[in-house]
């Protein structure tokens, strides 16, 4: 039987049946009896004082079991944890109440907590709670918020700095000087609600006959959850089950540790019962981290040839009311060491102020940080453009880290593994048939219609991380990830990887990579995750990781398997190992083809050992910790092609090409869906989606009526097309596919509508690019 | 998303309905449920009872009435975008259908449900207003007719007495040579209008605009027709620039609402470029 090389083909998504028919097993899904339903009563104030919480009426209802306060809790829980502790930043933790004791910080602030008999009772006696505040003024903006007499969310967090952040590569000031061409700009990167397809949520059960806690809740990284509630709670990690096998969507949103899961956890081991708490999306849009929210000052010395010889960064970061898990990592390492690009940029210098407002705390959002850097840049890059009278395509490729020079270190110290990054321009070039295009571009400007043309030339950074760098950084874990290979007797094999894919379709390639490293059938391949009892300690899946360094882990684990089996068949066959061959699942000897045993049979005689020799253990399983010796970048290029309606200020999306460089592909369909999920939550940033709030701190986007995710009808077909190069980091030549598109479209539109309104002299628009916005950056020009 | 405790009636007959309405005062009628039941989840609504009237027979359906055709307030939007009758005589409606939500909507939501909401940025209302539709409503002294120029009186607001019930809608069948467009810049999270205008341009045997009507809504707290942009072309050549010249008055004279989307000196101008759009294309198709 011929066994099909399964790396690098389009294999449906198992997952998807399950999923697609409503058979998935999400948190909600999970029924068990004697359940009792959690609801959280949240401030509608942005900044008070909180004078009194009457909670009799609600106790009084019936169905209601148990009411809480923030002070009744108190001393069941630690406060929510910061994770992620950025070294030389005079970093401030403020403490960080599962539930607010005297103070509320944010709207949606937990203020009470009700346990009831079901959902409909629990959010009656949640409206029955009375609460009386001292409001307060409230701060939502970074930079007033830093300002002398800005409300001050903490005694102990003087001007609401949390932390001031430095990164300085290279003498700016000389470059600056030495510079024939300067650019200052302020530009905003706006706040963003990820808005996961499932809300959060956990059913938490504490067994008070042996005193272990079981939660199902929407994790992306259980391991993590399961140590952080340890901490919170008291109760040892042994004695704590996370269970996280589906989970629809996180977006990064799901990586942090948060008040919801952490109370009731609480209440479930102090009333012995199932609790259940799920959000509504209306919660969700106020008590899930937001992301991005940067206002970002930036100069640029140039030479007159387009060479850029330096980059300097003001950033101000939104962090909201609390420090999340991961918060102060995501505008700052993850953010700050990206602000080269694609470019051989020498001097590289950034600073960012991290400030505590009156919003949801934000954290990191699907290319955290990074999207954050590639806009400044392609931005910055297109107006120097224009300032000089360049192509955008010739800046770039000017500017390009020339293909012989990778690896290629960095100013601010990280290597770039490999790249070719003029070859993906080159190719989206062809694809959108860029010359025929400007043409179109003129003669359509001749008859009053705008069209414009848009590039991204991006590198990203993915495959977090090497351990020993996330320490350096502060993060207060590894980045490494594990896997465990069982083969059972029958040959059939069960997967236990640390990685916790939540959409990324994990479950799917990894078979393909197992199927193809043991010559077995991918059918034969079971892949586990996301439950803490069952899988070794791993760090789960975000940052474009969980391929790069989960499927390493994998790959790894895979060959130790093999060489075991090797050794096994060998001793059967009576030859030494070095004399087989493994092809089709089959160990041979080499030159006699027919002495041979199949994978199947080296395991069902490894578990019944009864021809073992002495210095092989019976059973075939084994494990791998991967630890990156790097991080991977991929890199590519996106083009947006527009056309504005200057007379409403609506942008239609003509086409869309995406060249992106991953490395070596697995799945090339999921892989071409990620970059498809990517490109519409740029492109979404760009002109569709932001968060509002106003002076006093009320969300005004807080649901889906405002909040405008992208539909199928508001985004163009996407062209997606790939070079091919792979890293030396992992033995699968991959690098991460997840956040490509995310981080490479936002600048691609934005470049597109401007290039569009260039004949009215409009240099740049801050995001979104709504239509009134565009409308009213025409109508100031042509009056 | 989870309401407080309601008592759900269902009415099989008008005359039920009318009678459960006068026994539970603070009872809403439902229809297809698609604004209503939202509200009640977010607790903004919080009836006592529901009136299910949306499976009362007598209630739903299209009927050619000789010189008017006649839906059932109860008839859903699919139904009436997909009649043939309407699709030749009023194709206003189902073009305007077609932007109504999404799929879900469309097989759920009533045109009678939509009209007596009285959405601020329903799409329906603009398009019964350009077509001097007549709508009837059934209350406990028998029934009444009222012109669609008088049902819309304010934000979520009609001419409708609490105990009174919509329940048909008829429309008089355009003479020939008449063009009718819906226009609409929807709102890219809601799919509501930010400004929706419906026009309804009959053409003389000259070629002239021999009557006209605009509805507008999505610009102001309720759906308005504009007369002056009509007076402006009555009698007129409909040339692109009496069209550009009677579209500049849709503004006049308007409240407009604003949010984070549009500003009201936005929804004025979109309220002008529209009527003009709307205009244009109901030219193009009175002309054939």
């Amino acid at each position: 039987m011929a066994v099909t090389k399964l790396f690098g083909a389009a294999v449906k998504r198992r997952e998807d049946p399950r999923l697609i028919t409503g058979r998935g097993n999400f948190t909600d899904h999970v029924r068990l009896p004697g359940t009792l339903v959690m609801a959280i009563k949240r401030s509608p104030h942005a900044h008070a004082r909180i004078v009194r919480i009457d909670t009799s009426k609600a106790r009084a209802m019936r169905g209601v079991v148990a009411v809480y306060t923030g002070q009744d809790l108190a001393d069941k829980l630690a406060p929510v944890p910061c994770a992620w502790l950025i070294p030389d930043s005079d970093l401030k933790v403020p403490p960080y109440r599962a539930v607010a004791v005297d103070k509320v910080r944010y709207v949606g602030d937990a203020v009470a907590v009700v346990v009831a008999e079901n959902r409909y009772i629990a959010q009656d006696a949640v409206d029955a709670i009375d609460v009386e505040y001292e409001p307060l003024p409230a701060v939502v903006d970074q930079e007033k918020a830093l300002e002398p007499g800005a409300p001050q969310l903490y005694d102990e967090v003087p001007n609401n700095l949390a932390f001031h952040w430095k990164l300085h590569a290279g003498d700016f000031d000389a470059a600056w000087n030495a510079a024939e061409v300067r650019l200052s700009r302020r530009l905003v990167n706006h706040r963003l609600i990820p808005t996961a397809m499932e809300p959060r949520g956990a059913l938490a059960a504490f067994n008070p006959g042996t005193g272990e806690l079981t939660i199902w809740c929407t994790s992306q990284n259980p391991h993590v959850h399961r140590l952080l509630l340890s901490a919170v709670t008291g109760l040892p990690e042994t004695q704590i089950r996370v269970i996280a096998t589906d989970v629809g969507g996180g977006f990064g949103s799901k990586i942090p540790m948060y008040a919801g899961e952490m109370i009731a956890a609480a209440i479930s081991k102090e009333l012995g019962r199932p609790i259940k708490w799920i959000e509504t999306r209306q919660e969700n849009y106020v008590a899930t981290i937001h992301g991005r929210d940067h206002i970002q000052y930036v100069d640029i010395a140039a030479k007159r040839d387009g060479t850029i010889t330096a980059v300097r960064v003001r950033a101000y970061a939104n962090m909201g009311a609390y420090l999340s898990t991961a918060a102060p990592g995501v505008p700052t390492w993850l953010f700050g060491l990206m602000l080269q690009g694609a470019y051989a940029i020498p001097v590289v210098h950034c600073d960012v102020y991290g400030v505590l407002t009156n919003t949801t705390p934000t954290d990191a959002y699907r290319g955290a940080g990074r999207p954050e850097a590639t806009y400044l840049l392609e931005r910055m890059i297109d107006i120097l453009a224009r300032e000089l009278g360049m192509d955008p395509t010739e800046i770039r490729r000017k500017n390009f880290i020339p293909k012989d020079k990778f690896p290629y270190t960095t100013p601010t110290g990280l290597q770039y593994d490999s790249g070719d990054y003029e070859a993906t321009l080159d190719r989206a070039l062809e694809l959108v048939d860029y010359r025929t295009l400007r043409q179109q571009q003129a003669e359509l400007r001749q008859r009053g219609r705008y069209i414009g043309i848009g590039f991204s030339t991006y590198v990203e950074v993915c495959g977090l991380a090497p351990s020993q760098a996330a320490g350096a950084m502060g993060f207060q874990g590894g980045l490494w990830e594990s896997a465990t290979v069982r083969v059972h007797p029958t040959g059939k094999v069960t997967v236990f990887t640390g990685s916790n894919p939540h959409g990324q379709g994990e479950e799917t390639t990894f078979a393909q990579l197992v199927a193809d490293e043991l010559g077995v059938p991918f059918e034969d391949v079971e892949i586990v995750h996301g439950d803490t009892e069952m899988v070794p300690f791993g760090m789960g899946t975000y940052g474009s990781r969980s391929t790069a360094v989960g499927g390493a882990a994998l790959v790894h684990a895979c060959r130790k398997v093999k060489e075991k089996a090797q050794r096994i068949a060998a001793h059967l066959l009576e030859v030494s190992p070095e004399d087989l061959a493994f092809e089709n699942g089959r160990f041979f000897v080499k030159g006699a083809p027919d002495r041979g045993m199949t994978f199947q049979e080296v395991a069902l005689q490894a578990y019944l050992a009864w021809k073992l020799p002495r210095d092989i253990e019976p059973g075939l399983e084994a494990t791998h910790f991967f630890d990156p010796v790097n991080n991977t970048f991929p890199f590519g290029c996106h083009i947006c092609v527009v056309e504005v309606d200057p007379e409403t200020g609506k942008v239609d999306f003509l086409e869309y090409v995406a060249v992106d460089d991953v490395g070596n592909v697995i799945n090339p369909m999921i892989v071409d869906g990620q970059v498809h999920g990517g490109i519409a939550q740029g492109l979404a940033q760009a002109v569709y989606e932001f968060a509002a709030y106003d002076q006093n701190g009320q969300l005004l986007t807080a649901s889906l009526m405002d909040y405008a995710i992208p539909k199928a009808s508001m985004l163009p077909a996407f062209t997606v097309d790939r070079t091919v190069t792979p890293t030396p980091v992992n033995p699968m030549g991959v690098k991460g596919a997840g956040e490509t598109g995310t981080i490479a479209s936002t600048p691609a539109v934005v470049n597109a509508v401007i290039d569009a309104l260039a004949p009215f002299g409009i240099e740049h628009i801050d995001m979104p690019l709504t239509p009134e916005r565009i409308w009213r950056a025409v109508r100031e020009r042509s009056a | 998303m989870y309401p407080s405790t309601f008592t759900y009636y269902r009415a099989g007959s008008v005359q039920e309905a009318l009678k459960l309405l006068v026994e539970n005062p603070d009872a809403k009628l439902l229809a297809g449920g698609h604004s209503l039941i939202p509200a009640m989840k977010l607790r903004l609504a919080t009836p006592s009872a529901l009136i299910d009237i949306s499976r009362i027979p007598e209630l739903a359906g299209i009927r050619d009435a000789g010189d008017r055709i006649v839906i059932g307030a109860m008839t859903r939007y699919d139904d009436i975008r997909r009649s043939d009758l309407v699709q030749r005589v009023l194709p206003i409606l189902p073009e305007a259908i077609d932007v109504i939500g999404d799929l879900q909507v469309r097989n759920m939501g009533t045109i009678g449900g939509s009209l007596a909401h009285a959405d601020p940025a329903a799409d329906l209302p603009a398009v019964v207003l350009a077509l001097g539709a007549e709508l009837k409503a059934v209350g406990p002294n028998g029934e009444r007719t009222i012109p669609a120029d008088q049902f819309f009186v304010d934000l979520f607001t009609t001419a409708l007495q609490a105990n009174e019930i919509l329940t048909e809608i008829a429309i008089p069948k355009p003479p020939a040579r008449t063009g009718m467009s819906y226009q609409k810049f929807a709102n890219p999270a809601s799919g509501y209008a930010v400004v929706g205008v419906a026009a309804v341009v009959p053409l003389g045997e000259d070629g002239k605009v021999s009557a006209v009507r605009v509805g507008v809504t999505g610009a102001g707290p309720y759906a308005v027709r504009r007369e002056n942009v009509e007076q402006a072309l009555v009698g007129k050549e409909p040339t692109a620039e009496a069209i550009e010249a009677a579209s500049q008055l849709a503004s006049e004279g308007m409240n407009f609402n604003s949010d984070i989307f549009a500003s009201e000196e936005y929804r004025a101008h979109l309220t002008r470029v529209f009527t003009k759009r709307a205009l244009t294309r109901a030219v193009e198709r009175a002309r054939g």
